[in-house]
């Protein structure tokens, strides 16, 4: 007990000089006390909604017109819980006479949300800016199954991307 | 009524009267620690059960626990097993009888009515005992020896603390301890004035007292019986279901009533000034009631505050400090009882 001495958070230090015996457990009792009549800073969530900021890491969307399939995603996600597959079409030549182009066209792109840990290593990685942090967090649902949101999905998500910072003058 | 005469109808009724009082309170006082508790974490608490300020919730739990399957190990020692909440719980409830709540509100008004207090208390150490041999576990064993060597050191200091007050009031009677607190010690002005043993030089007993009284009831910061971080749930480990209602109840209604001891002892229980006959009769259960809330508040309130005493600290504080100070405070006790 006294042996110890006391810790003095307010300067962050540690001196083994002990000033008043147990005035530290007073000081305690006093902060209770005082919380006790303090209201407490909480979001009443299912009755009030909390409004996250607005770069917070709620869900993932995609762009899917900026989806290059690279695969630079799937591969760079830490527990592997985004699923790309994609198909090459033939495009028609732009002008005449030209080569056909073969392009890359997405089938599916789906994350795997029970499994995400939102590092945000996909947000970041992505190339071409197809994937965007949403600040929505109400998905919850009743199977882990259904956590696994398809590419329509997260293309809905889109819609509640905030527009990027402004630039800088 | 000629159906009420029988005396076991009247023990009956008596009976159910103070179960329901002494359980109602329990819950009550649940219900408090949910609260206070959470407010003083700036969290809300239970909130819906019961439709407002989650009223309801103690009863809510009591009805899932009800529920619950009665589980008991393979290896337990099923008789003992099964006995050791009764014996918690009735030890609990026993305190009640000398408590007196008005000049002739008091079950049982014992000759040696502190003796009697101090006595049946320490039978519930028996069934934490009980429960921490008979479940068959490791975590339960250490919580349970740990709880026979708590109650051992910190009965000690209990007992000298209540010696100081009875040299003071020359009575083992609670309700004779109240009487002498409610006696007259100076008139001012016309105003007779009688003082709590705790305003007349009782103070280091009665901090002495409450410590003791909050190490017996094994909460923080005396909870190594049960500490969640090294023993799970100490001797409760194995409990489920109505069995471990029975300890958890007990453990509040003993914490009402070690309360009403102190109130008794130091804060002159039911008596308040001015406070008289027959309304003496009907206000003294309120103000004891007010006294008792008072300090179950205090005892919520150290526990939401203090970290827990290691096994050596809390040992130490026992022998090397409670003791000796409540020896040296029964000879001045004494030593005023005789100058004066």
């Amino acid at each position: 007990m006294s042996d110890n001495g006391s810790y003095d958070g307010d300067n962050g230090s540690y001196d083994k000089k002990v000033r008043f015996p147990f005035l530290g457990l007073v000081k305690g009792m006093g902060v209770t006390f005082k919380a006790l009549f303090t209201k407490a800073p909480v979001t009443m969530y299912p009755q009030v909604q909390e409004v996250p900021v607005p770069r917070a890491r709620g869900v993932i969307s995609l762009d899917v017109d900026n989806c290059t399939v690279c695969m630079l995603c799937a591969r760079e996600c830490p527990d592997w819980c985004i699923y790309i597959e994609g198909h090459k079409e033939e495009q028609p030549p732009s002008k005449p006479g030209g080569r056909p182009r073969a392009r890359a066209t997405l089938d599916r792109f789906d994350i795997d949300y029970s499994l995400c840990m939102y590092c945000g290593i996909c947000v970041e990685v992505c190339p071409f800016d197809a994937l965007h942090w949403s600040p929505e967090y109400e998905y919850s649902e009743e199977g882990v199954s259904d956590l696994l949101h398809n590419k329509e999905k997260l293309t809905e998500w889109l819609a509640t991307v905030p527009d990027p910072p402004a630039l800088e003058s | 009524m000629e159906i009420f005469d029988g005396f076991w109808i009247q023990l009956i009724l008596k009976l159910v009267v103070a179960l329901v009082i002494i359980l109602t309170g329990a819950l009550v006082v649940i219900y408090a620690e949910l609260k206070i508790g959470s407010h003083m974490q700036t969290r809300i608490g239970p909130y819906y059960a019961g439709g407002k300020w989650g009223w309801a919730q103690p009863l809510a739990d009591g009805l899932k626990f009800l529920q619950k399957e009665d589980l008991a190990p393979d290896g337990a020692d099923r008789t003992v097993y099964g006995f050791a909440p009764y014996v918690v719980l009735m030890s609990t409830l026993a305190i009640f009888a000398v408590i007196p709540m008005g000049p002739d509100l008091v079950a049982a008004d014992l000759d040696v009515g502190v003796y009697y207090v101090l006595a049946i208390s320490s039978i519930s150490v028996l069934g934490v005992l009980m429960a921490g041999w008979s479940s068959a576990n490791k975590y339960s064993l250490i919580g349970g020896l740990r709880a026979a060597g708590q109650l051992i050191a910190y009965e000690l200091p209990l007992v000298l603390a209540v010696v100081a007050v009875v040299i003071q009031a020359s009575t083992m009677s609670l309700s004779g301890i109240v009487e002498a607190q409610n006696q007259t010690l100076f008139t001012i002005g016309g105003f007779d004035v009688a003082l709590p043993y705790v305003l007349q030089g009782q103070i280091v007993s009665f901090a002495i007292f409450m410590i003791a009284a909050v190490a017996e009831l094994s909460r923080i910061p005396f909870d190594m019986p049960i500490a969640e971080s090294e023993l799970t749930m100490g001797y409760l480990t194995e409990y489920s279901g109505i069995r471990f209602t029975m300890f958890f109840l007990g453990e509040y209604a003993s914490m009402v009533g070690l309360s009403a001891i102190a109130a008794t002892l130091f804060l002159g229980g039911y008596s308040v000034p001015g406070l008289t006959g027959v309304s003496a009769n009907l206000g003294g259960p309120i103000v004891l009631l007010i006294k008792v809330a008072l300090l179950v508040f205090v005892i919520i309130w150290i526990r939401w505050t203090w970290p827990r005493l290691r096994e050596d600290q809390l040992q130490h504080l026992a022998w090397r400090w409670l003791i000796p100070l409540a020896l040296a405070n029964i000879a001045v006790i004494a030593i005023f009882k005789v100058v004066f």
